[in-house]
């Protein structure tokens, strides 16, 4: 198996489902100036296959954007190279921000100060969202 | 203080002394002439809607107070990129209430977080009409003498027609437990109001495709716009535009005391020669907005009948 070594101080993004990595990649950490490591197709006991994403001096990391990806995600916080904490994702059942509204009639995409968010409707299969500010359904796929 | 966004900000308590307040105003206007002395209502639409401004505007002026405002969005600041954030909070100074009409859906939400005054929706795109609700609400009292307990007919466009959807969810949350639906299979109602209404309120459904059909067993028919834009082709338009006319014909075997409204303006559905029929209340319809509306200025600037003591 390839070898990485593990992380002094930052955060390990652990039991991604395996082909979403690239998406937490995307969407949390695109623009870090801090050393970051994708992990892809890893074998997992529980997953058969997962993604971990390390990321160094870094310890936020907004746990609703993962948890709509994938709740299974969980996220090990290492400072001095002792695990301090650690956390589970879990589906947001408010979100603020990290999803666009499905209407294009909606207020949220022309004015800057209606930051959209959003309440969880129904997560059956798909992740329903109601939109704060003109009330319609925005669907995330998990 | 207190925004009007959508009928649910309303109780039904609240829905019902608006309505008899409303009809107060109308039976006894002198009453009122003065209760918004001094106030000004500053009426800001962001996209022409003249019956609405119209509405409001007279509505304010009966209860002697001032209307300041623009009617489309060209002449208004916004034209020149301002926010509506920004508009809403320099209107604080100027007026005590705000009614807006916006094309974008959720425009008067975004408004009532960052006002200091109450405002009204006068409508914002497809999403809310709250005080369209009203005027139908009042409208079936004055000539129903209640709002629940009839045979509720719903004829046109019942698929993006949010004036119908918001009047069938405020006659479920008053009670009523069942609907006549008319419409062609294009345009029926959204299968999820269907779903919240039968969950929600126990609500029964009959849907049906031709008028005459069930005519005769209705109270209140309230008929809708069928807009060539919902078709694919005009064709279809123009084979089912009649079909969900409403003529003199038609009307011959309705109930003697029915009842027919419109949200006007109305294109076609209903033939000129039903406007002298009795039972076409829908001028009054517009008519009962004004009162339902000088009610609902009273009750947001707590004044009047709603003046606190
Ligand atoms: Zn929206």
């Amino acid at each position: 198996m390839l070898e990485v070594k593990g992380i002094e101080n930052g955060i390990v993004i652990d039991h991604i489902q395996a082909g979403k990595g690239l998406k937490v990649f995307n969407r949390l950490f695109s623009a870090t100036d801090n050393s970051v490591v994708l992990l892809m197709n890893v074998t997992s006991k529980q997953l058969g296959r997962k993604d971990i994403i390390k990321i160094e001096n870094t310890f936020d990391v907004n746990m609703d954007i993962l948890g709509i990806i994938d709740p299974n995600i969980t996220v090990n916080i290492i400072k001095d190279n002792k695990l301090v904490e650690k956390l589970k994702a879990e589906i947001p059942k408010s979100l603020k921000g990290g999803l666009q509204c499905q209407n294009p009639r909606c207020i949220t995409h022309t004015d800057d100060y209606a930051e959209p968010e959003f309440k969880l409707i129904s997560a059956n299969g798909k992740l329903e969202y109601e939109c704060s500010y003109c009330e319609e359904i925005t669907v995330y796929k998990l | 203080m207190r925004h009007l966004i959508e009928p649910e900000d309303l109780t039904i308590d609240e829905i019902n002394r608006l309505v008899e307040v409303g009809l107060d105003m109308y039976s006894n206007p002198k009453v009122y002439n003065k209760i918004c002395d001094g106030k000004i209502l500053a009426s800001l639409f962001f996209e022409p809607s003249t019956r609405t401004k119209f509405s409001f505007d007279s509505a304010m002026m009966r209860l002697g107070g001032n209307v300041i405002g623009f009617a489309d969005a060209s002449t208004s600041s916004t034209s020149k990129g301002e926010s509506l954030a920004d508009t809403i909070k320099v209107m604080g100074a100027y007026a005590d209430i705000i009614v807006m009409r916006h094309p974008k859906e959720g425009a008067p939400k975004l408004a009532s977080q960052y006002s200091r005054l109450p405002i009204i929706n006068g409508g914002d795109g497809g999403h809310q009409h709250p005080t369209q609700t009203l005027t139908d609400l009042i409208t079936i009292k004055r000539f129903k003498q209640t709002v629940n307990g009839h045979n509720v007919a719903f004829c046109g466009d019942l698929k993006y027609g949010r004036t119908v959807h918001s009047l069938i969810r405020t006659l479920a949350r008053f009670g009523n437990t069942k609907f006549i639906l008319i419409s062609p299979d294009e345009l029926k109602l959204p299968s999820a109001l269907k779903r919240q209404l039968t969950s929600q309120y126990g609500v029964e459904l009959v849907e049906v495709t031709s008028m005459e059909d069930v005519i005769d067993d209705i109270d209140i028919l309230y008929m809708t716009r069928i807009q060539k834009e919902r078709f694919f082709n005009e064709e279809d338009y123009l084979k089912l535009k009649n079909s969900y006319k409403l003529t003199r014909e038609k009307l011959k075997n309705a109930k003697p005391d029915m009842i027919v409204m419109h949200p006007l303006p109305r294109v076609n559905e209903i033939g000129y020669d039903v406007d002298d029929d009795k039972r076409a209340v829908y001028f009054e319809q517009a008519e009962m907005g004004v009162y339902v509306r000088m009610a609902l200025i009273s009750m947001m600037l707590e004044v009047g009948p709603y003046a606190r003591s």
